[in-house]
């Protein structure tokens, strides 16, 4: 199963998220929060976005969903490494970063993951997020 | 130049450890201010989280000096790991693709510093996608790299291509002011944005004075 990593500057936030998107994901996505810096405070800390990773990854691939700012940059340089690792002959399945909410991003993702979906798949389905309007 | 030493043609392991050293100095010594820039426009705490990362890398630089790439690309982990903000990734990237460019090279001459200014200048851009003109601290790091290679061209030596980079540096830094912020949190405060200088603008200054200062008294 695809494993989903949600990454915010809030502890709670993070927490949140995966919590709504595993509900969503009917109890069986793979979600985990790596909110807030090391300390707790706010910001985003890599340790604790890799242990999300090594977490969620069972081998089909992770998708991270990011809020704002580092969360994303940080999220970025995570996905330039797993990526030069796979080149390398490194074990594990692909780290991508969706271009998606955070919320609604999460909720759509772990809905799709929960099917046994691909990345891929999954990955679109984050991004599909962005096309619910509310209004 | 007579009587004095002579002026360094390369950068060697003790001299990069020196920059990391002198930058967390200056960046300490700066903290308040750089966290009043940023409180202007941003999240308020850029020198507390610069002063922490770069307290890290000093605290991860090896006994033994190891090869200046090395060095770089441990100082740049560290950076990432402590940080906590957005300028941890992107520093850290800078750190690190420089240190890479360095490759295993004992003395980085002015050469290879160039192309590995260069190389941190595409590291943060592809990074943060940001262009010159968006007031972050490309606007700083792109003219130092440039200012250096101009000056090498010119047939500069070290300390005059590295003095015309922090020099760069500066006069970019001064040029965020009037700008309007196109990335990071201060791009969502619009127009209200300009009239400050940017505060990761402000730090690249200072990493940049901190390697002028360390090549200069290495030149006596």
């Amino acid at each position: 199963m695809v494993g989903l990593v949600v990454i915010s500057h809030s502890r709670v936030l993070a927490d949140g998220v995966a919590e709504l998107a595993r509900a969503m994901g009917v109890g069986q996505a793979v979600v985990e929060p790596a909110g807030g810096d090391s300390e707790g405070g706010l910001g985003t800390s890599v340790e604790l976005v890799e242990q999300a990773i090594e977490a969620a990854q069972r081998g089909d691939g992770v998708v991270l969903l990011a809020d704002l700012g580092s969360s994303v940059l940080t999220a970025k340089m995570v996905v330039d490494e797993a990526a030069a690792e796979v080149r390398a002959g490194g074990g594990g399945g692909e780290v991508v970063l969706a271009d998606a909410p955070l919320v609604e991003g999460a909720v759509a993702a772990a809905s799709m993951a929960a099917t046994g979906a691909d990345l891929q798949t999954v990955v679109t389905a984050a991004e599909s997020a962005y096309a619910h309007r509310k209004t | 130049m007579s009587g004095g030493p002579a002026r360094p043609e390369t950068l060697d392991a003790a001299m990069i450890t020196a920059w990391i050293r002198h930058t967390a100095e200056l960046v300490a010594a700066d903290a308040e201010r750089l966290t009043r820039l940023d409180a202007a426009i941003g999240d308020g705490d850029h020198g507390l989280n610069l002063d922490r990362g770069f307290t890290a890398a000093v605290a991860a630089l090896p006994g033994e000096p190891d090869p200046p790439g090395r060095t770089l690309i441990t100082a740049g982990r560290a950076l990432v790991s402590k940080t906590g903000g957005a300028s941890g990734p992107l520093y850290g990237t800078a750190l690190r693709r420089a240190g890479k460019a360095f490759g295993d090279a004992t003395e980085v001459d002015a050469a290879l510093l160039g192309r590995a200014l260069r190389a941190a200048v595409d590291g943060v851009q592809e990074l943060g996608q940001a262009a010159e003109g968006d007031k972050t601290m490309v606007d700083a790091l792109a003219p130092a790299a440039a200012a250096y290679e101009t000056a090498l061209a010119a047939g500069g030596d070290l300390p005059s291509c590295v003095r015309a980079a922090a020099e760069a540096a500066g006069k970019g830094a001064e040029a965020t002011v009037p700008m309007t912020a196109r990335k990071g949190r201060a791009s969502y405060l619009g127009a209200r944005s300009a009239g400050h200088l940017d505060p990761g603008a402000a730090s690249t200054v200072l990493i940049l004075r901190a390697l002028a200062d360390v090549v200069g008294e290495a030149a006596g």
